[in-house]
């Protein structure tokens, strides 16, 4: 009996690897061939052409090895629209990421209907991707000089508002029209990191005799703060690449950096291509570094995260 | 305990007004064509105009060509790494963040260097290249959206289990891909889909750099020379991606679902 | 330990209508452990959740100390809660988590520290107070919740089903260990649990809840002992039935097949011929080995569950399924499945519940 079993264990062992062995070994190929496009396409069209790009705004027109390009940044031109990019996104990334957490905090913890979170949800799903030349022609109509609530303030309540300062096609007025796409795009990616907010650290925090406001102050805040900044940092490079919307309000006559790179890929000004690909070598540097700085803090945070 | 909720009706207010009155505004505003009253006519015209028709059926055109690029190429390396390659999955995510880090006009800038006419594979040589080129373009920018969207799909459905099944019973990889996996998907790659045409239909950069007869370029063009038709076009492309986005929300009501959701 | 210190009167609380605790009257002594026992959905985590504020109470009122307290905001309660999830705050180390309520309430730094040094040493974690919670066991993030529950000193300390998500071998200890320093510091404590065995272990007093209202109150050893209802004696301990029939009410026998048995408890009530069901627990029954008792019945071994230093048998006594305990000897084997046994039950162990 015993004899009989034993042999059997065996027999089963390798015969019931026999077709396994095959399937692990044929899938790896077969799983490598199937990566391999992917990796293909993202090396000639992502990678490669951008590291192309960064590459020769080293290079000058003769072929050599160059620094001018990157000395030619720091032209009064170049500066000022590096200066105004990083306003302009900075402040909307900001003001976007405060709107965009007032108002997923009030839609998710302010006990208002469930009708009404689904309804922003999806309103915010439209509307971050709403973005490019049908968002500039929807500010220049309405609070463009021709504007209708320009022209409603105007008539009805006597208030002229390009007479008291504003200006559509300035630093606050950009900064307005791309809110409406960063406070859509910071509720879609701040909602799931409430959620995660445990109802019981709020109970077990008001048992411990703390006010709501000391509970944001030191556990919901402190435990969003990554996912924070994280958005914070993807907001900022959403709005510093953005050039549809600004080209469609301003025309080229506000100098931020796409604009001016816009410009002098079609030929416009600077006649230098060096010049654009170091402009262009600018920008991924300063969206790097935005990114860079979330990484850092986030690991800072990552002892507790888990 | 009252305080809580007038606060939050209070901001929800303000962003509903800051959010609804633009798209008021401009949706009055596109109805003003005429001067003694409220028309259509703005849209009428939009509509009638022949560069409308053929630049959106290109926009169309080559949205539809992302789309089938782009899951061809993501939903078999989305599937095979989260089955077999795990280690790899750090370096997709990675990649696939890559074009929400570098701008639209740097990526352009970059295909216009490396493949212009004197380069080894000078696409922009041709009116094919230059269309090949631009669709490889939106592949890229839709890359994050169609990467997410499939991943998503398939972590609600365990691939493993479902691969490991249609294996014992003797479908090979293919045909585990194709007939097992894909319908259960089907819609998450819907998804990826949707989000895609959103971006890519009135995508200006890309278009008007490369000199493509696209949506994005006639758009821009109506807006620098006429006054109300552009707020007719703002709001046709808010109902289109309006659209696109209601189509996504109630196909995820569809979706099939094996695995609890992480 | 006869002041009474936590009041409950007529509370009621209903959820759109539907009513979760229907007229609830309590009352807790200083000191006292309590425990709301019963299965989910009787409202035990609802008195909890009134008691330490989280939920209005639709009707009724609750008073600590003779002091109304029904209205009154969670934070300003001076309570300790301990809940099934831990919930420690993941974004602080343990020192801090635990000196949380101690900062709330603005003690200097060097006092909290001692405090918090102190509390380590309670709960048998003392040099733990740099970790983060993520890097603790279940049971240690457990200890954790308790001293930071405890920390404030509070005036009760409420416990929301806290073993449930702990594995077996670290429940039984970490009840023990509760109980120990809930005696140590003499804190009124309330506890909630559906699990009757951990509420038999560790309280002074249970209340039997069932679909929102009280069941039973008593010490542990009644409420195992003389269940007053039929939820009860099912819903705490394992309970055997067997079905007889009445001979004579009077002479309170009845008859289990062939046998004819003396039950004291059978109320005078009963009508001859009537259908009764003796219930009993099995420890009450045991295996005849040559011991008579007023009840001997003939039977088969079902089942043979060995538990340690228990082994449950399921005997068939003429179609009734009933459970006997009996000690482990390392002489004797478990009687195997299918032999033939005698069971005796002494008479006075038997209740007798209407069919």
């Amino acid at each position: 009996m015993t004899h009989v079993s034993l042999t059997a264990d065996k027999a089963t062992g390798p015969v019931n690897t026999g077709p396994a062995v095959s399937i692990w070994r044929s899938i790896p190929i077969g799983a490598w061939l199937g990566v391999l496009p992917f990796i293909a396409f993202a090396l000639m069209f992502l990678i490669v052409p951008t590291l192309f790009l960064v590459s020769s705004a080293f290079v000058d027109r003769a072929g050599n090895f160059t620094l001018q390009n990157i000395i030619d940044l720091g032209t009064e031109q170049v500066v000022n629209a590096f200066s105004i990019s990083i306003r302009i996104s900075a402040a909307s990334a900001f003001f976007g990421a405060l709107i965009g957490l007032a108002m997923a905090l009030a839609i998710i913890r302010g006990r208002l209907p469930s009708a009404i979170r689904s309804t922003v949800m999806t309103f915010s799903g439209v509307a971050s991707n709403f973005a490019g030349l049908p968002l500039a022609f929807a500010f220049i109509a309405t609070l463009g000089r021709l504007g209708l609530v320009t022209v409603i303030l105007k008539t009805v309540f006597g208030f002229d508002l390009y007479k008291s300062g504003f200006n559509l096609l300035s630093f606050v007025g950009l900064t307005l029209t791309y809110l409406y796409f960063q406070i859509p795009l910071m509720i879609l990616i701040i909602a799931p990191a409430i959620d995660g907010l445990k109802k019981e650290w709020s109970e077990a925090a008001s048992t411990l005799g703390a006010s709501r406001l000391q509970f944001w102050l030191y556990i919901g805040l402190p435990v969003l703060w990554p996912n924070l900044l994280g958005t914070l940092s993807l907001l900022f490079a959403n709005a510093f690449g953005a050039i549809a919307t600004a080209y469609a309000l301003t025309g080229s006559s506000l100098n931020i950096v796409p604009i001016l790179l816009y410009a002098q890929i079609r030929g416009d000004v600077l006649h230098n291509p060096g010049l654009g690909a170091a402009l262009a070598l600018g920008m991924i540097a300063i969206t790097a570094i935005a990114n860079v700085l979330y990484i850092v803090v986030r690991t800072r945070a990552e002892r507790w995260l888990k | 305990m009252i305080g809580r909720r007038f606060w939050a009706w209070v901001v929800f207010g303000l962003g509903a007004a800051y959010f609804l009155l633009p798209l008021l505004a401009t949706f009055i505003f596109s109805m003003q064509m005429r001067r003694d009253r409220l028309t259509f006519d703005a849209y009428l015209s939009v509509f009638s105009d022949e560069r409308f028709q053929s630049t959106f059926s290109y926009s169309l055109v080559c949205a539809v060509c992302a789309i089938i690029v782009g899951v061809a190429i993501v939903l078999p390396a989305a599937y095979f790494v989260r089955l077999r390659l795990q280690w790899l999955r750090p370096v997709m995510e990675f990649i696939t963040l890559l074009p929400l880090i570098v701008p639209p006009i740097i990526l352009v800038f970059g295909h216009i260097k490396l493949f212009n006419s004197s380069s080894i594979l000078p696409l922009t040589n041709s009116t094919l290249g230059t269309d090949v080129l631009i669709v490889c373009g939106y592949v890229t920018l839709a890359l994050p959206y169609m990467y997410r969207a499939i991943d998503t799909g398939l972590r609600t459905i365990d691939v493993q289990t479902l691969t490991e099944a249609a294996t014992i019973l003797g479908a090979d990889p293919i045909r585990t891909m194709v007939q097992v996996i894909f319908p259960n998907i089907f819609v998450a790659v819907l998804s990826g889909a949707f989000l895609t045409f959103a971006i890519v239909i009135g995508e200006f950069v890309l278009a008007s750099l490369l000199n493509r007869p696209a949506f994005g370029v006639y758009m821009q063009n109506v807006g620098a020379n006429r006054a109300y038709e552009p707020s007719a076009l703002a709001i046709i492309s808010f109902a289109l991606t309006w659209g696109a986005m209601g189509v996504i929300q109630l196909l995820d009501r569809f979706a099939p679902k094996t695995a609890r959701q992480a | 330990m006869a002041e009474e210190f936590l009041r409950i009167d007529k509370l009621v609380k209903t959820f759109g209508g539907n009513a979760v605790v229907k007229g609830v009257d309590l009352s807790f002594q200083r000191g006292e452990f309590v425990t709301l026992l019963g299965p989910s959905g009787c409202g035990k985590t609802t008195i909890l959740r009134m008691i330490a504020g989280f939920e209005r109470p639709t009707s009724g009122t609750i008073s600590v100390e003779g002091k109304d307290i029904t209205s009154l905001a969670p934070n300003q309660r001076k309570i300790g809660m301990v809940f099934q999830a831990y919930a420690l705050f993941p974004n602080m180390n343990v020192g801090d988590n635990i000196a949380f309520g101690l900062k709330i309430a603005s003690m200097p730094r060097e006092q909290r520290e001692a405090r918090v040094e102190e509390m380590l040493k309670l709960i048998g974690l003392a040099g733990y107070g740099k970790r983060f919670p993520f890097e603790l066991s279940g049971g240690q993030q457990q200890r954790v919740a308790l001293a930071r529950a405890l920390a404030p000193s509070p005036k009760m300390l409420l416990l929301d089903e806290p073993l449930s998500a702990l594995d077996a071998k670290i429940r039984v200890s970490l009840r023990e260990q509760i109980r120990e320093i809930q005696r140590e510091l003499g804190i009124t404590t309330v506890f909630v649990t559906h699990d009757q065995e951990e509420a038999l272990s560790i309280s002074d007093r249970i209340v039997v809840l069932n679909a929102g209202n009280i069941e039973q109150v008593g010490q542990p050893f009644e409420i195992y002992n003389k269940p007053t209802t039929r939820f009860v004696a099912t819903f705490v301990g394992t309970l055997n039935t067997l079905n007889a029939t009445v001979a004579d009410a009077g002479a309170k026998t009845v008859r289990i097949g062939e046998t004819t048995a003396t039950i004291p408890a059978l109320p005078t009530s009963a009508k001859a011929g009537e259908t009764v069901a003796l219930t009993m627990r099995p420890e009450a029954v045991a295996l005849a080995n040559g011991v008579d008792r007023d009840i001997m019945l003939e039977g088969k071994v079902a089942e043979v569950a060995f538990l340690g230093s228990v082994i449950r048998l399921k005997v068939d006594l003429g179609g009734n399924l009933v459970s006997v305990d009996t000690f482990n000897d390392q002489r004797t084997p478990p009687p195997a499945h299918g032999t033939s046994v005698r069971v005796g039950i002494a008479a006075s162990d038997v209740l007798v519940l209407s069919a």
